[in-house]
Order: C-alpha cells, then sequence, then structure tokens
C-alpha cells in the first residue's frame, strides 16, 4: 500500500474559532462550482427557464392581449415584464425544491462536518443559480422581440430591466431556501411553493391593469414585491427611465433577502 | 512534520461525559462516557441501533448534544464546534460523497472548501486517488463507482485537512472480504501515520483486529469496556458449536458438557444446536470425547471466535435484536 498522507499533528496549526468572510465567500463559490456541474450532468433542470418562457409569453399574449389591451402589439410592453417576473419566481420555486432534495443526500452530512461557514451550501446553490434566471430573463426578452416587441427604453433599458430581474429572483430565491430547509421533504417544499407562488405571481400587476379589482386585493397588489419588480422593469424597458419604482424594487428585494436569509441559514444550522 | 508545541502522547483525544440524546421518546444515548487517547484506534462495538452511529454524529457536531458534554483535543464540541470541525475527519456508514460529481471533482470540491488554492486541491485530490487505487477511476461519476470504492474515497475525502483524528462509522458493513482486508490496512497505516481512529462496528473480529480499546454499547449505554483480550476472556477465548443429531437429547448433552467445563452452554435459537465457551480451544476435543463416550452423535462442530452476539449475551444477558450479525463465524 503506498503511503497516505502524513496526518498532521493535533497542535500543528492554530484553530480558527469562525470563518472569516473571505473563506465564506471562497466557500460559497466552491459550493456553486459543484452546483454547476451537476447542472451540466443533468440538462433537465433547465426545462422550466426554457420551455416556459417560450409558451407563457405566446400564450398569454395571443389569449390576454385583444381582450385586455385591445391588440396583441399593445399587450407586449404589459406582458413580457410580467412574464420576466412570473417566470423568474417559477425558477426560484425550483431552488428550494433541488436544495431539499440536495439536502437529504449523504454528501451533505460531509458538508456539516467540515470547517466552513453554514451559509456556504446555500449561498452555493444560490450563485449558481443566477445562471438559471438569467437564462429565463433573456428568452424572455427574445421571444417577445420576436413576436414584436419594441422596447422604448433601448438597450440600456432593457439591460438594466434584466439585471433587475435577475437580482430580485437572486432575492425571491431565498424565501423558497428557506421554506427548503424548513420542510420535510422535497414534496412539501414544492407544495408549499406552490401556494405561495401563485398568489404572488398572479395577484399582482403581471398580467391586467389592477384598477378593476377590489380595493382590499389592490392593497395587498400594491405591497407585493413581485408589482413592485414588474412597475420597474416596465418603466425600465419601456421607458428607459429609472424611476422611483426602480428604487422601490431594490429596496423590497433587499428586505426580502434580510429576512429570509438570516432565517435559512438559521434553521439549516438547526437541522444538523 | 509538526510545527509548534505538540500535546504528549498519551494525551486525551476525545473524552465524553454522560453523553445523551434523546430522539421523541427514544433515549438513543443514555450517559455514555468515553476516553480515547491520543494515537489510539478505539472500537465502539454494538448491534444496530444500539446508539453507536448517533454517539459519534454527536462528537464529530453533526448533531446537537442533549446531555452531558464532550471534548475533542481538550475543545468543546457544543461551545465550539467550528474548532472542532478543524480536527476530526469523519467517513460516515452511507457514503458522504457527491453522486453526481467524478472521484476527482469530489476530492477537488472538498478541497477548496478546507481553503486548499486551486493548484493544491489538485495535488492533493491526485495523492488521494493513487495512495487509495481510484487513480483509474477519477474521472468516473459516483454513481458508477462499486460499494468498496465507495468507501476508499469517503476515507480519502476525509484525509484532504491531514486531521489528527479520524470517526469511521462502520467502515466495513456490506463490503466483501477482501476489500474489507484493504480497509483494515489502510485503518493501520492511518494510525502508523499518527492519527487517532474511533472507529464503530458490529464486528467483534473488526474491533478484535483493529481496536487498542473496545468499549460495548447496548440500547444507548455502555456496558464494557477494555482491550479486545479482556472483552474475549469475559466470554471464553473461543466458541464450540455442535448440533445433535437427535435433537431431544438436547437437555442430555447439555447437562453433559455442563459436567464436563463446568459451565453451562448456551442453546442455539435453533434446535439441537449448543454454543459452548471454551477458555481454551483445546478443551474443545474434551467436550467431543464425552459427546462421543454418551452415544449423542453429532451432525457438524466447529470452533470459532466468539460472535458479537456471544460477547452481548455474556455482557448483558439478551441477544443482539439483529440475529444477522449472529454469524461472524472465521
Amino acid at each position: 500500500m503506498t503511503p497516505l498522507l502524513p496526518t498532521r499533528g493535533a497542535a500543528a496549526r492554530p484553530l480558527a474559532p469562525r470563518p472569516t468572510l473571505r473563506d465564506t465567500i471562497d466557500q460559497s463559490f466552491a459550493m456553486a462550482w459543484r452546483a454547476l456541474i451537476k447542472m451540466r450532468r443533468n440538462p433537465e433542470q433547465f426545462f422550466d427557464v426554457t420551455l416556459q418562457p417560450l409558451l407563457f409569453t405566446a400564450m398569454f399574449t395571443y389569449i390576454f392581449g385583444g381582450a385586455v389591451a385591445g391588440s396583441t402589439a399593445g399587450y407586449l410592453p404589459i406582458i413580457i415584464p410580467g412574464i420576466l417576473a412570473q417566470t423568474t419566481l417559477t425558477a426560484c420555486m425550483a431552488t428550494g425544491i433541488q436544495l431539499r432534495e440536495d439536502m437529504d443526500k449523504g454528501v451533505f452530512d460531509r458538508f456539516k462536518s467540515l470547517p466552513i461557514a453554514r451559509i456556504a451550501p446555500l449561498a452555493g446553490s444560490a450563485i449558481a443559480d443566477l445562471l438559471r434566471y438569467s437564462i429565463a430573463a433573456t428568452l424572455t426578452i427574445l421571444v417577445g422581440i420576436a413576436m414584436g416587441y419594441r422596447p422604448g427604453g433601448g438597450i440600456l433599458g432593457v439591460g438594466a430591466a434584466w439585471l433587475l430581474t435577475v437580482f430580485a429572483g437572486w432575492a425571491l430565491a431565498w424565501v423558497f431556501t428557506w421554506l427548503g430547509t424548513i420542510a420535510r421533504s422535497a414534496q412539501a417544499v414544492q407544495g408549499i411553493s406552490m401556494m405561495i407562488m401563485f398568489p404572488l405571481s398572479f395577484l399582482s400587476n403581471a398580467f391586467v391593469p389592477t384598477q378593476t379589482m377590489p380595493g382590499w386585493l389592490q392593497t395587498f397588489v400594491s405591497i407585493n414585491p413581485v408589482t413592485l419588480v414588474i412597475q420597474a422593469v416596465r418603466d425600465l424597458m419601456n421607458d428607459g427611465a429609472f424611476t422611483a419604482n426602480v428604487g422601490w424594487a431594490v429596496l423590497g428585494c433587499s428586505a426580502v433577502v434580510a429576512v429570509f436569509a438570516p432565517l435559512a441559514v438559521r434553521s439549516y444550522g438547526r437541522k444538523m | 512534520m509538526t510545527t509548534g508545541p505538540r500535546p504528549a502522547v498519551g494525551s486525551i483525544a476525545v473524552e465524553a461525559t454522560a453523553l445523551e440524546k434523546q430522539f421523541n421518546n427514544v433515549r438513543a444515548v443514555d450517559g455514555i462516557d468515553l476516553c480515547v487517547r491520543r494515537g489510539q484506534v478505539f472500537g465502539v462495538l454494538g448491534p444496530n441501533g444500539a446508539g453507536k452511529t448517533t454517539m459519534l454524529k454527536m462528537l464529530a457536531t453533526l448533531l446537537s448534544i442533549d446531555g452531558g458534554s464532550a471534548r475533542i483535543f481538550g475543545i468543546d464540541v457544543a461551545a465550539r464546534p467550528h474548532e472542532v470541525r478543524q480536527l476530526v475527519g469523519v467517513t460516515g456508514q452511507y457514503a458522504s460523497v457527491d453522486e453526481n460529481l467524478t472521484g476527482r471533482e469530489n476530492l477537488v470540491l472538498f478541497g477548496r472548501l478546507l481553503g486548499l488554492p486551486r493548484k493544491g486541491a489538485a495535488q492533493t485530490a491526485e495523492e488521494l486517488l493513487a495512495a487509495f487505487g481510484l487513480a483509474d477511476a477519477a474521472d468516473r461519476q459516483i454513481k458508477q463507482f462499486s460499494g468498496g470504492m465507495r468507501r476508499r474515497l469517503d476515507l480519502a475525502a476525509s484525509l484532504i485537512s491531514r486531521p489528527p483524528l479520524i470517526f469511521l462509522d462502520e467502515p466495513t458493513t456490506g463490503l466483501d472480504p477482501r476489500t474489507r482486508g484493504q480497509m483494515w490496512d489502510t485503518i493501520r497505516q492511518l494510525v502508523r501515520d499518527g492519527a487517532t481512529v474511533l472507529l464503530t462496528t458490529q464486528y467483534l473480529d473488526e474491533a478484535d483486529q483493529l481496536a487498542d480499546r473496545i468499549a460495548v454499547i447496548d440500547r444507548g449505554k455502555k456496558v464494557a469496556e477494555g482491550t479486545p483480550d479482556e472483552l474475549k476472556a469475559s466470554v471464553g477465548n473461543s466458541t464450540l458449536h455442535v448440533r445433535l443429531e437427535d435433537r431431544t437429547r438436547t437437555a442430555d448433552a447439555a447437562a453433559l458438557v455442563a459436567r464436563v467445563l463446568g459451565e453451562d452452554p448456551v442453546l442455539t435459537p435453533e434446535a439441537g444446536g449448543l454454543n459452548i465457551a471454551l477458555a481454551d480451544a483445546n478443551r474443545a476435543a474434551d467436550v467431543l470425547i464425552a459427546l462421543r463416550q454418551a452415544e449423542l452423535g453429532i451432525t457438524t462442530a466447529s470452533v470459532r471466535q466468539p460472535s458479537l452476539d456471544e460477547v452481548f449475551l455474556a455482557l448483558t444477558g439478551h441477544h443482539t435484536s439483529d440475529a444477522d450479525q449472529n454469524e461472524v463465524a472465521r
């Protein structure tokens, strides 16, 4: 038998009392690298972010276009930002489900036994999933353009809207990541996520103008972070305007991260 | 190799006092004391569900400690888990490596997580793959690994940071005899290189082969502790197993054996079988001659090491719950 690596003495190196910020970032990127390899080996993980933009954009535009905006072409500036938000939200939901499945595997025992930051396994998948949100956002915009959408905000506006969408996806994913750490099974995460995802995406300004909704519903719609994001995306894409709505959207998403990221890390830590 | 002050040889690697873990209504670990010296191989022996894995997981910071306390090289496990994790390499009962990654990618990932630079992680992975005979399979996904290869990779992954203390949870359960022998060699090598090993096992012969000291765990409690020799002496060095031609004469045979050896034999679960503990293997002949003279015909006779079940019976007065473990025959 060839010699193994010699063991280091117990007192050979000083022990770090906790991971530094630098360590945490390095470890998160190492975990993201792992997640990207897994995505490459399981390309079916990309179905939701590739098929949904193609299908939903065409479907909603042709179904609601005439009824809501008088014509399909007139509806595109309203619906494309809506579909952007909805598709990204669906992609976030998958983040939580996949995390739950992942956590049930033996390799997570090793992650827990390693001297790494507790947030690293969660942050790693959050970073890798940026790729999924990017694909979803890019495809939705391209399909819109192919259907005749001509965003008034120009390249800068569209680029900013794209960035905001990906950021919003990353931020809202922490809600589902938290669900992933508290639920008992991947099925449970899926079930609960659906119940959250549907109200968030449909009780918003994504598909129809909100004026015809009852007052109490308008109140919910107006504080729904998805509404804020969609409004900001419309301002950016259609007018190229960095309005207060953009600020509110970024603030709203940051608030979601500030609340749910610590919750997720805490419940992940307690699971062990 | 080692820099800085080093604790004296014989200092304590693992110290647990009245360790407790409660799962709903079950006391999985019920007040276990443990003391593992540096450089020792310490075996924790017990049947399925005895609480071995739970205890190991608590010591490795994978489960919270409900009662009592534990220290690893003097560092409190509950209070300073991050430091403890830097000292312990854990190899679980179920290979804790990533199924979707290749062997090499797994080792590089763990190396990166442990703070090795990109190049260093790749090089360490290469060295470990070679040392564990996995170089040829390095670029295959773990899905396609055999059970033995997974275990080896798992152990390799635990050694990346060269931890001074290694926990092995049933390292050879489910392996074929050849792979098992290889795993034993590897463990011995680790100890020669200066590691302290705490391993759990269901096999008395494994504990006997590897451990300097053995604790026997039953239903969350430690029922015995000692060197392998001390433990085996408590049940006799070997066991003679005979099966009678005529099972109705089992009682006669038992009485005869008791007269010859001065100790009652144990009736096996199947009819007509006797397990006879022997302080000295040579006394087997006395028993067989006596049976012959009394015209008690036998169909089979074998002398072997006492099984875990017999150790258990001797120590606790009851069988291990799982009958499968009775046959740890040589």
